[in-house]
């Protein structure tokens, strides 16, 4: 119990100082929230291709990967993954795979929200 | 002249005393509890579901906590209430992968007045293109990179 808290505590204080870190980019750099995004994302790729991404997550779980560095992350364990084990076809499509279920979702989820919903205006 | 300049430095002040001041520190406060909130409730849903369903191993598991946040971020878009997070939150809101899929949604919303094939399934990566782009090819260089290392290569 006591080590789920503990857990919890990290999950939160390490979630919300990647957001507190992008927060001072746009503020102090006036980089555009995408770039920021890309920024993350390709941090999280660089992490997984020199093999550190699973350390840390195991240390910080869904604070490193609900941000979009684990999007990143998952990305490129998919085109490792599958590079390993099919060869070049793997490169380049272990990424999408990996990733292909929460992208499906969303892309699903959004169209059938937009065909219920009305935008609003603002 | 002189009088353009005054006039222009006036509406300068104008300009500032009207857009709404957010401190600094208030605005990395709030991304902080925000964006580590939606962590902790992803923390939450994954070992929920490890709870109720023991048998199913680690990757469905994390597969069935990104559908939940997405989906829930992405209802949380259509009712509005996604807006009023994103308001406060700044980068709390943005970072993690609630904002992947309120920027995906928000923009297939946005463009439904625009039609469904040319508004909505034309503009519905326009905000995170950039995040799916790069994703794609810098994980693909990852993968030829430790292809090339590891002597696999075909």
């Amino acid at each position: 119990m006591l080590e789920n808290l503990l857990t919890y505590l990290i999950v939160f204080a390490s979630g919300g100082l990647f957001c507190v870190i992008a927060q001072l980019l746009i503020i102090k750099t006036k980089l555009t929230p995408a770039r920021i995004l890309v920024i993350f994302l390709l941090s999280g790729i660089f992490l997984q291709a020199i093999g550190v991404y699973e350390p840390i997550y195991s240390v910080l779980k869904a604070g490193i990967s609900v941000p979009i560095i684990g999007f990143g992350a998952a990305l490129a364990k998919g085109a490792i993954t599958y590079a390993h084990q099919f060869g070049f076809v793997g490169a380049f499509a272990g990424g999408l795979i990996q990733t292909a279920f929460g992208v499906g979702v969303a892309v699903v989820a959004s169209f059938l929200v937009t065909l219920i919903f009305s935008p609003k205006s603002k | 002249m002189n009088e353009t300049n005054r006039r222009n430095e006036r509406y300068n002040e104008y300009v500032k005393s009207v857009t709404p001041s957010t401190s600094t520190l208030k605005s990395l406060l709030n991304s902080f509890w925000i964006g580590g909130l939606t962590c902790l409730i992803g923390q939450i849903i994954f070992d929920l579901y490890k709870w109720i369903f023991p048998q199913l191993d680690a990757t469905n598991i994390t597969n069935f906590t990104s559908m939940t946040l997405i989906s829930v971020a992405i209802l949380f878009t259509g009712l509005g209430f996604y807006d009023v997070i994103a308001r406060r939150g700044g980068a709390g809101s943005f970072l993690p992968i609630t904002g992947f899929a309120n920027a995906i949604s928000s923009a297939s919303l946005e463009f439904k007045t625009e039609g469904l094939i040319f508004g909505t399934s034309v503009k519905m990566f326009s905000v995170v293109g950039p995040v799916v782009v790069n994703g794609i090819f810098w994980s693909t260089v990852a993968g030829i990179i430790h292809l090339i290392i590891s002597g696999l290569m075909l």
